[in-house]
């Protein structure tokens, strides 16, 4: 059963945003890395886009299967996690740790709340 | 049928162990208004008078003229161990390599090809092949737009024209496609492309080196023009001439594609043929088709697999770049053979072979009044005037040569209206030569 | 299950040879070989300044002739090959490549002919390419076909962009939709958009065709086309193929055959003539050209007359007793160039010679396609599970999803253990609509024999999956090499040889 962190939110594209202040941590979850198999590469954007949510903000690819990764909240880029660059299996081994992705500004302090919590989440999933 | 397997009482066994009393009820779901009633076609031809119907057919074609012509397909001599390797059924009839435990042949010679491109083109990653010099051209310049994403691509008037042409229907109004113009000399006019790209942003330049006309063009200053603007350089590349012209990654180009049908292919009327696509590592991603790469399998051993496939259009579908399925992948193994054959004292030899006899050509059409039309350096291709250029072209077919193709096929301005783009390779013997002149002089009498 | 117990165990046979450890890289060494070219004499460079010639040269290996050959060789036998096995790939139709058709193409009036030879010496291959244009329409009921495009893919991009034109020249700019059946192979999609349209897709029935009530709603004035396979990707023949064709039709939208099921239909069903505006043909498949280890192919299209004025120019066009190519601009509705010259001529010869091999004969090749077909899924339906259990036509699909929940045996082990048998699996994970799907296509030339034998293998493996499931999951055993790590081969891409690189150690 892939875990769910109690702490974070959750959008439908399997994306989970931690949020810190005016700062959002966004990656994919174990559920996601799951059924991706080995992530072999992380596409990301650049520091200082602006994205809103359900926007595309990047690829993350395995040998098999490639898939879209959506913004679940809005706001400008600050930071991306350059250790994917030479460690894609970071996203795989560990989702919410190390695999982190991008770090957002995120401008409006509601719209995360607005996500799934994790048993929301859990519940989601537990249909797929 | 010549190759049917199955007698008549196996096919009774079988229908009867399917479930069936005839062939005809494993058809009657197709609705009765849409059945076809057979084919209209003549009874089977058996194998003794098909040969002499496809030797009738040969027979009919013109080969044995002198040959100066190439405009994008080149007349080389092809080492006979090319072909004893291609016939093999073990390459000849394999599927593409997606079970790589039993395609290790395929996939290890691909990869070989892929690293015999890179040393030619200097770049980081070859595709293992797209379908021909046109098609790579035109999905280089879609590289060029995903990446930049911006939406125009400029592209010299001496780029040959089918590879132009083919790019221009590939956009198909979606993206703008604009003509660098030509400078007198015969190479790309560089002010005009220094204007063009400030106008408005660019997303790729594609030079060709040589171009259609056989002229070189000073790669460094375009692609020092392309890059300045923020825009990928484009190289079109003649595979036999980069044994010694620069390398496409000496002078900064992003992409370079190409025709590879010169290693190794004959002519066949047209293909088919290889198209060469190579690209810097930061475009890895974005360069369609397939890639083999190296790994190891459970026990260690060194193996060779189709990778970074995510990106093609069976796990892609509609979000692919391309909808590439394919390489040319027997054709890749002809010029892997090829080159291996030869070795780069043999490319050598065929690319200044040519170089010669084109200058000896020059010089001896020079003196029959037939003289260059450009100025620009050339290698072994270069365009030529000629009065009544096409009539005179079909006077000499009439005489045995085939002297290379009018260019008002293709190009408008008056200066190209009596101009014939000659070529010579390796092949080309200085009697050819002598013999082509002494043609013309009677010709133009 | 009794049954296969009573049979002796087949045993193990190697596909194929052992390894190659060194590529030519490897094996280079300097001065052995040369000697192929004429040493050039006089100075080919003159006149070209330095700057333009080369400064670092190509690491181009040299190799002797006897040491190409080895090589070669020794790499070709580890290549499994339609000449060297049973090959039930469904989709691909791995029919037997015959050898006439390779002599064919090597005779020098077709080998050594220049694309831009003027028509009055190239008459041999223009009528060659005219009568294939005729022999093709008669095939499938279309009224012409250009040969340009170099493969199924570009030939669906053709026929889409033609759509495309059709539409635009009819001043109807809002028609950015192509419709796909869920079960369509992925370049249908792919194709679409390439052409700059939305893909749109229509789920299938329980039935494996195109649900009605889904294509009805889903078309209507942004409609372009519909793109359809026929017999699907399931192998089943569409039933309501004209109800589907008259519901695009009526929104104004043009109907898209992918051709690659053709090899099922020849003489039962012509697409041009059922009401399909347009057709990619796989002469790599339904026309016996080899797949040369994934090409060269050809995917010529056949369109009616809706479509006629857009093919790709030039055409080859009958003038009188002769044969010609269309001038340049002397077509101005045409789509223009999808490639260089005109054709894979190489290819097309082949088709053509196959096609005359067989006459109208074509039929009972379709007819023995789907005999072979329904009788090797007789021969498995009792162990493996058929979704479809209707008659197919030439290729079915099973699925392990059952074997799966079972013995946690996958389809990829079973085709993967199939490699121990010597056999070369059938197509995996494809179509999409089919869970751990194993899409079966002998071709006609495959005899009853191979086909019982086949059987018993894969019935084999079903009885290792109950017994022995590891042994199924860790195969193939027998192979030169093994699964392979596709993760690495994705995550650090090692795509060609580096100078100075030692060759990677391996073990043993």
């Amino acid at each position: 059963m892939a875990d769910v962190p109690t702490n974070l939110r959750y959008s439908d594209e399997h994306e989970w945003v931690r949020v810190d202040g005016e700062t959002g941590e966004v990656g994919i979850t174990a559920h996601a890395a799951g059924r991706m198999g080995d992530v072999v590469f992380v596409e990301l954007p650049e520091a200082g886009t602006q994205i809103s949510a359900g926007d595309t903000f990047g690829v993350v690819e395995s040998p098999k299967a490639m898939a879209d990764l959506y913004a679940p909240v809005s706001g400008e880029v600050i930071e991306i996690n350059s250790a994917l660059e030479d460690h894609p299996e970071f996203v795989s081994e560990d989702p919410y740790g190390a695999g982190w992705m991008i770090k957002d500004k995120i401008a409006d302090a509601e719209e995360a709340g607005r996500l799934k919590d994790a048993a929301a989440y859990t519940e989601l999933i537990a249909g797929d | 049928m010549p190759y049917a397997r199955l007698s008549e009482l196996d096919r009774e066994h079988m229908l009867s162990t399917i479930g069936v009393s005839s062939v005809a009820e494993l058809f009657d779901d197709i609705p009765e208004p849409l059945r076809a009633n057979g084919l209209d076609l003549a009874d089977p031809e058996p194998e003794q008078v098909r040969a002499a119907r496809m030797e009738r057919l040969s027979g009919m074609n013109r080969t044995g003229l002198v040959n100066f012509l190439g405009a994008g397909a080149y007349q080389h001599y092809v080492p006979v161990v090319v072909d004893e390797v291609i016939r093999r059924g073990e390459f000849l009839t394999a599927y593409t390599p997606y079970q790589p435990e039993v395609s290790q042949g395929t996939l290890q010679a691909i990869w070989e090809y892929q690293s015999l491109m890179a040393q030619l083109t200097g770049l980081d990653v070859v595709s293992a092949s797209h379908y021909d010099g046109s098609t790579a051209t035109a999905e280089a310049a879609l590289m060029s737009i995903r990446q930049t994403r911006r939406e125009r691509v400029l592209i010299s008037r001496a780029v040959h024209p089918h590879m132009r042409q083919t790019t221009a229907t590939y956009f198909s109004g979606r993206f703008t496609l604009d003509e660098i113009p030509t400078a007198p000399d015969g190479s790309t006019d560089l002010e005009a492309l220094e204007e063009m790209l400030s106008v408005e942003d660019v997303a790729g330049v594609v030079v060709a080196q040589p171009n259609f006309f056989g002229a070189l063009e000073d790669m460094q200053a375009a692609s020092d023009l392309a890059h300045a603007h923020g825009a990928l350089f484009v190289s079109v590349i003649e595979p036999t001439s980069l044994a010694v012209l620069s390398s496409p990654a000496e002078y900064g180009a992003d992409i370079a594609a190409g025709e590879g049908q010169p290693l190794g292919l004959s002519l066949q009327y047209g293909g088919p043929y290889l198209g060469i696509l190579a690209s810097t590592d930061k475009l890895m991603r974005q360069i369609p088709g397939r890639l083999i790469g190296r790994t190891k399998d459970v026990d260690g051993k060194l193996a060779y697999t189709m990778t970074i496939r995510a990106r093609e259009q069976d796990i892609r579908r509609e979000k692919a770049a391309s909808n590439i399925c394919t390489n040319q992948s027997l054709c890749a193994l002809a010029a892997t053979v090829y080159l291996s054959v030869i070795g780069p004292s043999g490319l050598h030899d065929v690319a200044v072979g040519g170089g010669a006899k084109a200058r000896e050509l020059e010089e001896v059409l020079a003196d029959v009044g037939i003289p260059r039309i450009h100025t620009a350096p050339y290698l072994n291709e270069f365009a030529v005037r000629v009065p009544n250029a096409a009539s005179a072209h079909g006077q000499l077919v009439e005489r045995g040569y085939l002297a290379g193709v009018p260019l008002s096929n293709w190009y408008d301005e008056p200066e190209m209206a009596d101009a014939l783009l000659m070529c010579t390779t390796e092949v080309t013997s200085s009697q050819d030569i002598v013999g082509l002149a002494q043609a013309m002089r009677e010709v133009i009498a | 299950m009794s049954d296969a117990l009573s049979r002796p165990t087949l045993g193990l046979r190697p596909a194929v040879g052992p390894r190659v450890p060194s590529t030519i890289f490897e094996l280079s060494r300097p001065r052995v070989g040369g000697s192929k070219i004429q040493p050039a004499s006089g100075d080919g460079l003159a006149g070209i300044p330095d700057a333009y010639l080369r400064k670092k040269e190509a690491a181009l290996p040299e190799l002797n002739e006897s040491q190409v050959v080895r090589h070669f060789i020794k790499l070709s036998r580890l290549n499994y090959a339609i000449d060297t096995g049973f090959f039930p790939l469904g989709s691909c139709t791995m029919k037997y490549n015959p050898k006439f058709n390779e002599w064919a193409a090597r005779l020098p009036g077709f080998a050594r002919l220049h694309p831009l030879a003027p028509d009055s010496v190239a008459q041999g291959t223009l009528q060659m390419l005219w009568e294939l244009e005729q022999l093709l329409c008669e095939i499938s009921g279309f009224d012409a076909m250009t040969f340009h495009p170099a493969a199924g893919a570009h030939g669906e991009l053709t026929g889409i962009l033609m759509v495309k034109a059709y539409h635009e020249s009819r001043g109807d700019f809002e028609r950015v939709e192509v419709i796909v059946p869920d079960s369509s192979h992925g370049t249908n999609p792919a194709t679409a958009t390439m052409a700059g349209f939305k893909a749109v897709e229509v789920p299938s029935n329980d039935q494996g065709g195109v649900d009605i009530e889904a294509l009805r709603k889903a078309v209507g004035p942004r409609t372009a086309a519909i793109m359809l396979t026929n017999p699907s990707t399931l192998g089943l023949f569409e039933e309501h193929v004209d109800e589907l064709l008259t519901i695009v039709h009526e929104a104004g939208g043009l109907a898209y055959m992918d051709g690659a099921n053709l090899n099922a239909i020849m003489g039962h069903f012509k697409p041009g003539k059922a009401g399909f505006d347009v057709m990619h043909i796989n002469t790599h498949k339904t026309f016996s050209t080899p797949h040369g280890g994934g090409g060269p192919g050809a995917g010529p299209v056949g369109v009616g007359q809706t479509l006629l004025p857009f093919l790709p120019s030039p055409r080859v066009l009958q003038d009188g007793e002769r044969f010609r190519l269309e001038h340049e601009g002397e077509r101005p509705t045409s789509i223009g160039r999808m490639r260089s010259f005109q054709g894979s001529t190489g290819v097309l010869l082949r088709a053509y010679a196959y096609i005359i091999a067989h006459g109208r004969e074509l039929q009972q090749v379709s007819e023995d396609a789907v005999v072979n077909a329904n009788y090797l899924k007789a021969l498995v339906s009792h162990i493996y599970d058929i979704p479809f259990p209707r008659h197919c036509k030439h290729e079915f699909v099973a699925s392990g999803t059952e074997m799966k929940q079972r013995t946690e045996v996958r389809t990829i082990d079973i085709a993967k253990r199939l490699l121990d048998y010597g056999f070369h699996p059938p197509t995996i994970y494809f179509p999409l609509t089919v869970d751990e799907a194993l899409l079966i296509e002998p071709t006609e030339t495959e005899s009853r024999e191979t086909l019982e034998v086949s059987a018993d293998a894969m019935i084999e493996i079903a009885q290792e999956a109950y017994e022995d499931p590891d042994l199924v999951r860790t195969a193939p055993h027998t192979t030169p090499v093994r699964r392979l790590d596709e993760a690495t081969a994705a995550r650090e891409p090692d795509l060609r040889w580096r100078p100075g690189a030692k060759a990677p150690t391996q073990a043993s």
